[in-house]
C-alpha cells in the first residue's frame, strides 16, 4: 500500500484512526448511512463527489446556524451603511446638494440594500468555511490512495476510533453488513506535522513586518514636518505654462502679463457721470451741498457714524479733535525719541474745515490730503457722503446751545 | 418542480459505466492538458494583442488627458460610460444562471453557470475599469469610496453615481465569493486528480483541504441557498442602479421610470447572447459538448428571446410614454431619436436586439450552433449600441437647440472600446485552461445517475 512509502511506521503500529468504507454508488452510500445512524454512532461522517440527495436525514444530520450567522452579518451591514451614511452626510461633512434634505431614507436605501447583501454574502461564506473547519490542511485520509476517488467518483464512509459506541469488531462486522466495495483500517497520521514549516512562519513574519513600513513612513510624514516641498508624483495642473497676473511677458512691449484695457473703457457700473455725486464738484467748484442722491436722515447720518468710528476715528478722535490713538501713540513715540517726525492729523473741528464746502471734505476724503491716505478705492461713494453727513452733525454738536433743543427734548434734559 | 425536473438536457444521451468519473474527466482533461487545442493559442494571442491595445490606449489618455476622447460638451459621457453600462449588463446573465435559475430548480443550468459566473466577473472587471478611467484623474478613484481622509471630506450618499460605486462594488465582490465557493468541490477534484507537485499544492491551497464530507456539504448547500438567496435581488439592483445614473437625471429621454426594469430585462437579454458567444466555441475546442448539450443551448436561446421581446416591449412603451405624457421634449426626444442624427443607431439597435432573436421561435434556428453563434454577436453589437443611442442621443439634443452639440468618437475612443474585449477575453481563456470550466459536482448531483437508487 502506498502509505507504507511515507510511513516510517506500519499501519499496524500506528493507532487507530477509524474504519473506511467505500461504497459506488450513492444509493449504496445512503443505505449504509441509515444503518450506522440507527447504531447510535455519533462521530462518523461519509465523504462523496457530490452533495448525495437525502443524505442529511440517512446521517441524522441537524440543521446548520449558518442562516443565524447570516442574518447577524445582514442586520449589521444595514446598520453599518445607515450609520455610514448618516454620520458623514449628516453629522461630519454636512452640504446641501440640489436642494435634496441632509437626511431622507429613499436617498440610502440603494447603499443600505448593498452593504446588507455584502456583509451576508461574507458572512455566507466565510460561516460555511469557520463552521465546517476549513482550511484543513492535512487529514489522516489524505494518505489513503484510494480516497482520491473520493471527488471522483466513489463514496466513503468513515467511523472514527474516537466514537463512543466504536468497538474493534463489531464495527468491522456492522460495516461488513453494509456490503462495501472496500473496507479496510485507516491508521492516524503520525507523520505529517500539524505545525507549519519554520520557512512558512518566518517567511510570514518578514511579510507582515514588511507590509506595515509603508505605513510607518505615512506615518512619521504625518507627525513631522519639513521645508522642502510636497513630492509631486502627480502633477495634476501644479506646474502650467502660462502667464500669471503681475509677472512679466516678454511677448508684449510693455512686458505686461496682464493687459490693459483698452483707451474709454468703462467697467458696468462705473461710468460716474454725475460730477457732484462722484468728485464733490459743481461746475469745476467744490458743491456746498449735498448731492441730491444722498438723503439727509438719521439713517445716513448713523450710517456715516459707524463709517467714522472705522475709517476716520483712528487718527481723527471720535470727537473729531485730532486726537485718535494712532496720534496719541504716535505723539508718545516721539516724545521718547523713538519715532521721527509726525504731522497730527487735522482737528475737524475747527473753523476752517467748519467753513470748508462738503465737495472739498468729498475729495479729500476721495484722493488724500497731505499725510492722509486716499480712501476712495476703500470707502464707497455714498458712504464718504454719510460720513460727511455725520461729520456736519459732529461740527454743529460743538457749537450748539440749549436753545437748539426743542422744548420737549430740553423738558427730557431736566 | 415537475416543470424543471421535465427539462433535464441528458435524458436520451447514453449512460457510460461510470458517468461521475466521466464527467471529472471530460472537466479536468481541459485544464490537465498539456498543451490545449491550437484555436486557444490563436485566440489568446489575439486576446493579449487586443489587451496590449487596451493598456496602451489607457496609458495615451492617462498621460495626455482625456481630451483625447471624443468626450466633449454637452456628450460629456461618450464612450467611456457606452463601454460601461454595456459591460455590467453582460455581467448579469452569469449570476441569473447562478442564483436566479437555481433559486427556480432550473437544474439544466449547472453545465453553464460556472463559465456564466465567470464571464459575469470579467465583464464587471472590464465595466469597472471605465468609470475608473472616465474620472479624468485615474489616481484617485479611491475618493469615490468613504476613506477617511485628511481633506476631511466624504462621499454624497445622495448621488446615484455614489450608489453604483456600491451596487457594482458589491456586486463584484459577491459574485467572485459565490464563484470562488462555487469551485472549491471542483478545485478539491482537481487536486485529487493532480500528477505533479505544483499543481497539487496550487489546487490544494484553493481547495482548502475540502474533502466532500457530507457534513461540510450540509452547510456548503446552505450557505450556496444563501447566496444565491441574496445574489438575486443584488443582480436586479445593480442595473436599476446603472439605470438611475439616467433615470434620476432631468434630461429627456433619460428621466423616465421604465428604465430600471428595461436595463435589467436588457442586461439579461445581452447577457445570455455572451454566455452563447463563449459557450458555442468552448464546448466545440475543450470537448464539453457531453456536458453542454446542444439543448441547453437551445434553452438558452430560449431566453434570448423571451427577454429580446421584453426589450422590444420597452422600445415600444418609450415611445408610447412619450406621445402620451404630452410633455413637448419627450415627444421631440424620442422622435428624433428614430428620425433625427443618430437614427442610424437607433435601426441598428431595432434591428439586433427586437428583429434577429425572432429567427428563434424555429426549433431548427434553435439549434443550430452557427444562428446561435450569430444572433449571439449580433445582439451584443445591438446592446452595446443601446446603451449607445441612450447615452449620445438625449445628450446632444437636450431643451435648448443652443446647448445641442455633436459627438465624435476618436480613434483612442474605438481603441479602447475593442481593447476593452482583450481584457475580457484574456480572463477568459486563461481561466477556461487553468480553472474547472463546468461546476463538476453540480453537474454530478443533478446526472439521473446520482437519483438512482436514492428512494426506498
Amino acid at each position: 500500500m502506498s502509505e507504507d512509502q511515507h510511513s516510517p511506521e506500519t499501519p499496524e503500529t500506528a493507532p487507530l484512526h477509524g474504519v473506511l468504507a467505500e461504497y459506488n454508488t450513492p444509493g449504496e452510500i445512503l443505505e449504509a448511512a441509515r444503518v450506522i445512524r440507527d447504531a447510535g454512532y455519533t462521530k462518523w461522517d461519509t465523504y462523496t463527489p457530490f452533495p448525495v440527495h437525502g443524505i442529511d436525514a440517512a446521517m441524522g444530520i441537524k440543521m446548520t446556524r449558518l442562516p443565524w450567522i447570516v442574518l447577524c452579518a445582514a442586520l449589521t451591514g444595514l446598520a453599518t451603511a445607515i450609520l455610514l451614511q448618516w454620520w458623514t452626510n449628516v453629522i461630519d461633512y454636512p452640504f446641501v446638494i440640489s436642494g435634496k434634505p441632509m437626511w431622507s431614507i429613499p436617498a440610502n436605501v440603494p447603499v443600505m440594500f448593498e452593504l446588507t447583501v455584502l456583509f451576508s454574502a461574507f458572512a455566507a461564506l466565510g460561516g460555511m468555511l469557520v463552521l465546517n473547519n476549513l482550511p484543513l490542511p492535512s487529514h489522516p485520509l489524505d494518505l489513503k490512495e484510494r480516497f482520491a476517488k473520493s471527488t471522483d467518483d466513489k463514496f466513503f464512509l468513515l467511523i472514527t476510533a474516537a466514537d463512543p459506541v466504536f468497538d474493534d469488531k463489531d464495527t468491522r462486522e456492522l460495516l461488513q453488513s453494509t456490503h462495501p466495495a472496500v473496507l479496510d483500517d485507516v491508521p492516524e497520521d503520525r507523520q505529517t506535522s500539524d505545525k507549519l514549516p519554520r520557512f512558512v512562519v518566518y517567511g510570514m513574519i518578514i511579510l507582515t513586518v514588511a507590509a506595515l513600513i509603508p505605513f510607518a513612513f505615512f506615518a512619521k510624514a504625518r507627525m513631522t514636518q519639513t521645508r522642502d516641498p510636497r513630492i509631486h508624483v502627480i502633477w495634476d495642473m501644479d506646474f502650467q505654462p502660462k502667464y500669471k497676473a503681475q509677472r512679466e511677458n516678454p511677448l508684449f512691449e510693455d512686458h505686461r502679463a496682464m493687459r490693459l484695457p483698452l483707451d474709454g473703457t468703462v467697467a458696468v457700473g462705473h461710468l460716474k457721470t454725475d460730477d457732484h455725486l462722484n468728485k464733490g464738484l459743481v461746475d469745476g467748484v467744490f458743491a456746498r451741498t449735498f448731492p441730491r442722491d444722498i438723503t439727509p436722515s438719521s439713517e445716513t447720518i448713523e450710517r456715516g457714524q459707524e463709517r467714522f468710528g472705522i475709517y476716520c476715528a483712528p487718527c481723527h478722535g471720535y470727537s473729531g479733535a485730532g486726537d485718535g490713538m494712532v496720534h496719541k501713540r504716535a505723539a508718545a513715540l516721539q516724545e521718547a525719541g523713538v519715532a521721527g517726525s509726525w504731522v497730527p492729523p487735522t482737528n475737524l473741528q475747527q473753523q476752517t474745515l467748519y467753513e470748508q464746502p462738503v465737495g472739498q471734505l468729498f475729495d479729500s476724503i476721495t484722493n488724500g490730503v497731505r499725510n492722509m491716505p486716499a480712501y476712495g478705492h476703500s470707502v464707497s461713494v455714498e458712504d464718504r457722503w454719510a460720513i460727511i453727513m455725520y461729520l456736519r452733525a459732529l461740527q454743529r454738536m460743538r457749537v450748539a446751545s440749549l436753545g437748539d433743543l426743542t422744548p420737549e427734548e430740553r423738558s427730557a434734559l431736566k | 418542480m415537475a416543470i424543471a425536473s421535465n427539462i433535464n438536457p441528458y435524458q436520451g444521451i447514453p449512460k457510460g459505466d461510470n458517468p461521475f468519473a466521466q464527467i471529472t474527466d471530460n472537466v479536468a482533461r481541459v485544464a490537465e492538458a498539456p498543451k490545449p487545442h491550437i484555436v486557444w493559442y490563436i485566440s489568446f494571442g489575439f486576446a493579449l494583442l487586443l489587451l496590449s491595445m487596451f493598456g496602451g490606449s489607457i496609458a495615451y489618455m492617462v498621460w495626455n488627458g482625456i481630451g483625447v476622447w471624443g468626450n466633449m460638451l454637452p456628450v460629456a459621457w461618450g464612450f467611456p460610460i457606452v463601454n460601461f453600462v454595456f459591460w455590467v449588463g453582460i455581467g448579469h446573465a452569469g449570476t441569473l444562471i447562478s442564483a436566479i435559475l437555481f433559486l427556480l430548480r432550473q437544474n439544466w443550468r449547472t453545465a453553464i453557470n460556472r463559465f456564466a459566473e465567470a464571464m459575469t466577473i470579467f465583464a464587471v472587471i472590464c465595466a469597472a475599469s471605465f468609470p475608473g478611467i472616465h474620472i479624468g484623474r485615474p489616481w484617485l478613484p479611491y475618493w469615490m469610496f468613504p476613506i477617511p481622509n485628511q481633506m476631511g471630506m466624504w462621499p454624497q450618499f445622495r448621488s446615484p453615481l455614489e450608489w453604483d460605486v456600491f451596487a457594482v462594488g458589491t456586486y463584484a465582490t459577491v459574485s467572485i465569493l459565490f464563484w470562488y465557493m462555487g469551485m472549491i468541490p471542483d478545485f478539491a477534484s482537481f487536486r485529487d486528480r493532480a500528477t505533479t507537485t505544483v499543481r497539487r499544492v496550487a489546487y490544494g491551497i484553493v481547495a482548502m483541504g475540502w474533502r466532500g464530507s457530507s457534513r461540510q456539504w450540509h452547510r456548503y448547500e446552505r450557505a450556496y441557498l444563501l447566496l444565491a438567496a441574496f445574489a438575486t435581488p443584488l443582480v436586479l439592483s445593480v442595473h436599476s442602479v446603472v439605470s438611475f445614473d439616467f433615470a434620476t437625471s432631468q434630461l429627456p429621454g433619460w428621466h423616465t421610470t421604465i428604465f430600471p426594469p428595461y436595463f435589467v430585462a436588457g442586461a439579461i437579454f445581452g447577457g445570455f447572447a455572451m454566455v452563447q458567444v463563449l459557450a458555442v466555441p468552448a464546448r466545440e475546442f475543450f470537448g464539453l459538448k457531453r456536458i453542454i448539450t446542444i439543448r441547453h443551448l437551445e434553452l438558452m436561446n430560449k431566453v434570448i428571446l423571451a427577454t429580446g421581446m421584453l426589450v422590444g416591449y420597452a422600445y415600444g412603451m418609450e415611445m408610447f410614454i412619450a406621445w402620451y405624457s404630452g410633455a413637448l421634449y419627450e415627444q421631440f426626444a424620442f422622435l428624433n431619436r428614430a428620425f433625427g442624427n443618430f437614427a442610424w443607431a437607433y435601426w441598428t439597435m431595432i434591428f439586433c436586439n427586437v428583429v434577429s432573436p425572432q429567427v428563434f421561435w424555429f426549433k431548427k434556428a434553435r439549434t443550430n450552433v452557427w444562428i446561435t453563434l450569430l444572433v449571439g454577436v449580433i445582439v451584443n453589437v445591438g446592446m452595446w449600441f443601446e446603451r449607445f443611442v441612450i447615452i449620445c442621443t438625449s445628450l446632444t439634443r437636450d431643451f435648448l437647440p443652443s446647448s445641442w452639440g455633436a459627438f465624435i468618437p476618436t480613434p483612442v475612443d474605438y481603441m479602447t472600446l475593442s481593447g476593452s474585449f482583450g481584457l475580457f477575453f484574456t480572463l477568459f481563456l486563461l481561466f477556461c485552461r487553468y480553472l474547472p470550466m463546468c461546476a463538476i459536482s453540480e453537474v454530478k448531483a443533478f446526472h439521473p445517475a446520482a437519483h438512482e437508487h436514492a428512494h426506498h
